[in-house]
């Protein structure tokens, strides 16, 4: 049902009523600074986007990564450093952590990509160990304490980001075209063979396809757009620190994903948005964050393994047949 | 077995023009032999047919030949060059195409998708993931003309997954065929089909056989007689007999081995 719902998705056929909800979604976006903290607003949108590179893997290959928060993580390095060291632009910082992220990709899905299923997570987990002890040690992460007070900087130069307002909508720029980025992927001639992979990987072979090159192709187009999401995270934050490396965040962005519905646009960004927010109350709660998100968990494989969107989706039906 | 290790070479110096064949093909699963010794020459424009019990080692012939499997020992070479040890997204690359004995289609896929999957790849389309879908369109087309040959043409926007039984099997056929294949392999391409499914099969075989070399599996003696040009008997992962229809039909070891055990 779920899958039936994708291939009407990825057929591209966007009616008037996606458009328009399109459309709603963005001019949200563009008025929410003045309802909720532009900071709260700005988290969720990194997270939202590091949840949609993850989903282009999980949802629209098939392959379950445990290591993403390398791409993360990593990425806000690089970019914290080019901005704080180099005094890059923070366009450039962000550039270098998507670049970064796309070779640490590389890295990973070489050496993962030949496996199937669980030793594949664990080969991604096992890499991502590698590069955290990585960070704990190299000196440009400055260890515990993590590269602090990067300037925002100014964008192109001549807008600065300091301004609460001018980085948020800078964010939600980026946010938009890392998004659209995973859609037009998704629904491309490239994805119509992700597709097929996933359905049926011998058939996709023996119709000439060398799935281990596309399977690796995504691996790294999510990587870098995971990065993408982790180098703005610096910017906005102003900070990189191991948190974002740790497995505790490759584990969570798939909890947002599942939370959220794989397979889906939006399922990520309802997940993402959902967790950060709950962190946020809990976090002046005092109720255990790890207990919280381990029920979510718990509840998602559980009782609705669409995740929140796939099951509204599933239960639409006549909607999903007409169009 | 002699007879059949001197037949196949002696075909290929007389016979048709061969366009993929093996040597001394041999496949052990952890020091069982499931393949041993097997040699087999596939000609253009002919439908070779490999015939044999249950477990007998035909899918893994299938599997050899189109490098899903890495043979043991042996030989293969598609026009004289050897392949033995390209992989297998490569050798379909090269014109060896199969079809699998449990029907293969993207189920989730609209019938016309599946055959335009196939056609993507050689424009190079495969990789593009930063254009629209919607420059697939210029393959439907030629997916059209291949789902009409099959007749399945009316179901173009159907989930694949929501066919019959048999029209899975005939999407999957188009699907092939739509690489265009120097060697086409088929694993019981008509396995559980009713009669009229098993006639528009025949025939849709026949027209492909037409310009290319077709190898297939198959249990239903009358389409093998029918159909095929050239048999070859497999039993225990060896040659029995290999001939025509008339010659492997009156071997006394095949009546024994497989006729007797199949036919009751
Ligand atoms: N991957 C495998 N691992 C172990 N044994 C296998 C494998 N594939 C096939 N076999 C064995 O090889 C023999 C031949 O199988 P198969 O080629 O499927 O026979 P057929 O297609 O003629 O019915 C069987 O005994 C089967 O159990
Ligand atoms: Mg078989």
């Amino acid at each position: 049902m779920t899958d039936l719902t994708l291939s009407r998705e990825s057929a591209g056929a966007a009616g008037p009523l996606q458009w328009a909800l399109l459309a709603l979604a963005i001019a949200a976006l563009l008025a929410a600074p003045f309802v909720v903290y532009p900071i709260f607003l700005m988290k969720i949108l990194c997270f939202a986007l590091f949840a949609c590179a993850f989903n282009l893997l999980l949802g629209y290959t098939g392959l379950l990564s445990f290591g993403h928060a390398t791409f993360f993580g990593g990425a806000a390095y690089f970019a914290a450093h080019a901005v704080k060291v180099w005094h890059w632009p923070p366009e450039a910082g962000i550039l270098l952590g998507v670049a970064g992220a796309a070779v640490l990709g590389l890295v990973m899905g070489f050496f993962a990509i030949r496996r199937q299923g669980i030793y594949f997570a664990m080969i991604t987990l096992a890499l991502a160990q590698m590069f955290y002890f990585f960070c704990v040690q190299a000196p440009f992460t400055h260890g515990e304490d993590g590269i602090q007070g990067v300037p925002r900087g100014e964008l192109l130069g001549f807008i600065s980001l300091h301004e609460p307002l001018n980085m948020y909508y800078f964010v939600v720029a980026v946010f938009l075209i890392g998004v659209f980025a995973v859609w037009r992927i998704v629904n491309s001639p490239f994805g119509m063979i992700l597709r097929s992979i996933r359905e049926n990987e011998g058939r996709a072979v023996s119709l000439g396809y060398s799935v281990a090159n596309y399977k690796l192709a995504a691996f790294v187009m999510s990587a870098a757009l995971a990065g993408l999401a982790g180098a703005l995270k610096a910017i906005v934050f102003q900070f990189a620190t191991l948190t974002d490396v740790t497995w505790q965040m490759s584990g969570e962005v798939i909890l947002m994903t599942l939370l959220g519905g794989i397979g889906t646009m939006i399922g990520p960004i309802v997940g993402a948005t959902l967790v950060v927010a709950l962190q946020n109350t809990l976090a002046t709660s005092g109720f255990p964050v790890t207990i919280a998100t381990g029920l979510i968990f718990m509840a998602c494989v559980l009782v609705f393994r669409r995740g929140i969107v796939g099951e509204i989706l599933a239960r639409l039906p006549e909607r999903h047949s007409k169009q | 077995m002699t007879a059949a290790m001197a037949t196949a070479p002696e075909r290929a110096a007389t016979g048709p023009r061969v366009v993929l064949s093996a040597r001394g093909l041999r496949r052990d699963f952890a020091g069982f032999v499931a393949v041993n010794n097997v040699d087999l020459d596939i000609a253009h424009g002919t439908i070779h047919a490999l015939i044999g019990p249950n477990g007998a080692g035909k899918t893994t012939v299938f599997n050899l030949l189109t490098k899903f499997l890495a043979p043991t020992s042996g030989t293969i070479t598609l026009l004289g060059k050897d392949i033995t040890r390209t992989p297998p997204a490569k050798v379909a690359r090269l014109g060896v195409v199969r079809s699998f004995q449990i029907s293969a289609i993207f189920p989730h896929l609209s019938v016309l998708d599946n055959v335009r999957v196939a056609l993507q790849r050689p424009g190079g389309l495969g990789v593009q993931f930063w254009r629209s879908v919607s420059a697939l369109d210029a393959l439907t087309p030629r997916a059209m003309e291949l789902l009409e040959q099959v007749g399945l043409a009316d179901a173009r926007n159907r989930p694949a997954g929501d066919l019959s039984y048999g029209r899975k099997r005939v999407l999957e056929i188009a699907t092939t065929l739509a690489l265009d294949p120097k060697v086409l392999l088929l694993d019981e391409p008509m396995a559980g089909m009713g009669h009229e499914d098993v006639g528009t099969v025949s025939a849709i075989i026949r027209a492909a056989a037409s310009d290319r070399a077709v190898l297939m599996v198959e249990h239903n003696l009358d389409v093998v007689a029918d159909l095929c040009d050239w048999i070859t008997v497999l039993q225990r992962g060896e040659i029995l007999a290999a001939g025509d229809y008339a010659t492997v039909s009156s071997d006394e070891r095949v009546k024994v081995a497989y006729l007797g055990t199949d036919n009751g």
